[in-house]
């Protein structure tokens, strides 16, 4: 029987309402030839909701994005975004989404204007000027908008790639360590203004993190990763309750140490 | 199926990209202009000292300056599309592009564009130099050069979106190629000599070759005084079937780079 053969038998994103969902993946695997990046994950984000994706590395945070993205094939199931088909369908949401990653850069030799022009015409956002005085206000980018990106400090460089994430209102945001290599106070501050626009947008964000105080902040979910399998899938509060920890960080080096079945019979 | 629609704004907004990166990098500039330069003036001396020493030379005067600055059209045709897709990949702004809702085709004609900007920048210059120095006025040519122009930029084109593909899917790795495959043409394009030079089963792989018209049409024209438009229209047929190839082989690259995660590492 085939992975697709597999796939098919059982229930469809279809079959548990995934037309409403944002992110509906179903029984995806990915092959990389002997290695199962991905290993037969399903899950759905209702709208509005902000999920964190944790993993050690390896674990198959990365290319699970990719596939939401389209950026990568799945070697079977599907993945469905705000109710279309990836990728087969990208053409009708890739407007209405976005997304930030440390893996991406921007032009360098371009300054933040420049750059942000050029993503706002490929996303068609109207009003580019003033959606740009618009963002530069609220992430705090006026002083250095006419600066060459590869002149700023990893601080800015991320509140930049942060706006262009913006830059057409996506409706879906998926975030890969959004707050990496950020000072404390910046990244609380880049946290603050993702929860605000989550809820002045009633947006999506799937984010993947290490940082697991980010995640207990943000989240009012969280799926756990581990060898391209979801090890967990729950509120951040009924998974520490579930693995008796007070925090998210000890209920990851439980998983990543495979300490997963005492914690949870300790937590019994 | 492949969406082939296009829209024009997202088309320029690319071709905006690009143009504020030659604009804010003058070895860029001088790059699209000394190397073509050089050719001339080391091919037109070449051209005078043969001419005072052979009397067929003498008789057909131009045909070397002259086919140099069509085989610039056609190398510098390639590296101008190609080198404008490097940039993405030394940027590592792929993924923001393939991201957003900017299409294959419409990437692609933006780097044709972009081709069409930096071949004028080194090209007219380096015309401009033959005729003051050597007294060779290649827009003398009259039509036939557009015809020559025209075919030699179709090839180029097919070549560059064929190197980009593989660049693509292989990542920085193939490189390489990029800055070489054109060189394997020159010796069956039979630049600067006739078809008649080749061993005849050579010549069977020559004439598949649409440069090879162009370069016989260009002597037929400064030797014999005839432009030969039978060979421009047999060059037209190939390098038709050539561009739908490389389309053709492009989109299957890219879809095996999202098969193999290609995008996602993109270097080496």
């Amino acid at each position: 029987m085939t992975e697709n053969d597999k796939a098919s038998s059982r229930p469809t994103v279809a079959d548990w309402g995934a037309a409403s969902a944002a992110i509906a993946v179903d029984h995806l695997v990915k092959l990389y030839k002997q290695t199962r990046a991905v290993d037969d994950i399903s899950f759905s984000l209702p709208r509005g909701s902000i999920t964190g994706l944790l993993g050690g590395n390896g674990a198959g945070k990365t290319t699970t994005i990719a596939m939401i993205m389209g950026l990568v094939l799945p070697t079977s199931g599907r993945v469905q975004v705000l109710g279309h088909r990836m990728p087969e369908q990208s053409a009708a949401v890739l407007g209405r989404m976005n997304f930030e990653s440390p893996y991406v850069d921007m032009p360098m030799r371009l300054t933040v204007r420049q750059n942000l022009t050029i993503f706002g015409k490929l996303y068609a956002v109207k009003n580019l000027a003033g959606r740009i005085a618009e963002l530069a206000d609220d992430l705090d980018l006026t002083d250095f908008i006419d600066r060459a990106n590869g002149k700023l400090s990893a601080g800015q460089k991320t509140r930049v790639a942060l706006a262009k994430a913006l830059i057409n209102r996506p409706e879906l945001l998926l975030l890969d360590e959004p707050t990496a290599s950020l000072d404390p106070d910046t990244a609380d501050w880049v946290r603050g203004h993702l929860e605000r626009y989550r809820r002045d947008n009633n947006a999506t964000i799937l984010l993947a993190s290490h940082n697991m105080l980010e995640v207990e902040r943000l989240c009012d979910r969280v799926i756990i990763m581990k060898r391209g399998r979801i090890e967990d899938d729950d509120t951040p509060e009924a998974i520490m309750a579930r693995y008796n920890r007070t925090t998210l960080e000890e209920v990851f080096l439980d998983v990543a140490r495979g300490r997963v079945n005492g914690a949870k019979e300790a937590a019994r | 199926m492949t969406d082939l629609s296009i829209s024009p704004h997202r088309i320029g907004a690319m071709i905006l990209r690009y143009w504020y990166l030659l604009l804010s990098s003058w070895p860029r500039l001088l790059e699209l202009l000394y190397w073509p330069a050089l050719q001339v003036i080391t091919w037109g001396f070449i051209q005078y000292y043969i001419a005072e020493n052979a009397s067929f030379f003498a008789r057909a005067g131009g045909t070397l300056i002259g086919a140099v600055i069509l085989w610039d059209i056609l190398f510098r045709g390639q590296l101008g599309f190609s080198i404008s897709f490097l940039e993405e990949m030394w940027a590592r702004n792929l993924g923001n592009l393939m991201m957003s809702p900017l299409k294959p085709i419409e990437f692609l004609l933006s780097l044709t564009v972009m081709s069409l900007i930096r071949l004028a920048i080194g090209i007219v210059p380096m015309t401009l130099l033959a005729l003051f120095l050597f007294h060779f006025n290649v827009y003398a040519l009259g039509l036939p050069l557009i015809a020559f122009f025209c075919n030699l930029i179709f090839t180029s084109w097919s070549v560059g979106i064929f190197v980009s593909g593989l660049v693509l899917r292989h990542g920085l790795g193939a490189e390489s190629i990029v800055w070489t495959l054109m060189f394997a043409i020159m010796p069956l394009a039979c630049i600067y000599y006739p078809v008649s030079v080749l061993p005849v089963w050579l010549q069977y792989v020559a004439w598949a070759l649409p440069p090879t018209y162009v370069f016989e049409g260009m002597r037929a024209l400064l030797i014999e005084n005839t432009f030969r438009i039978d060979l421009m229209l047999e060059a037209l047929v190939i390098n038709a079937v050539l561009l739908v190839a490389s389309f053709w082989a492009f989109l299957a690259l890219l879809r095996s780079a999202k098969k193999h995660g290609s995008l996602l590492s993109g270097g080496e």
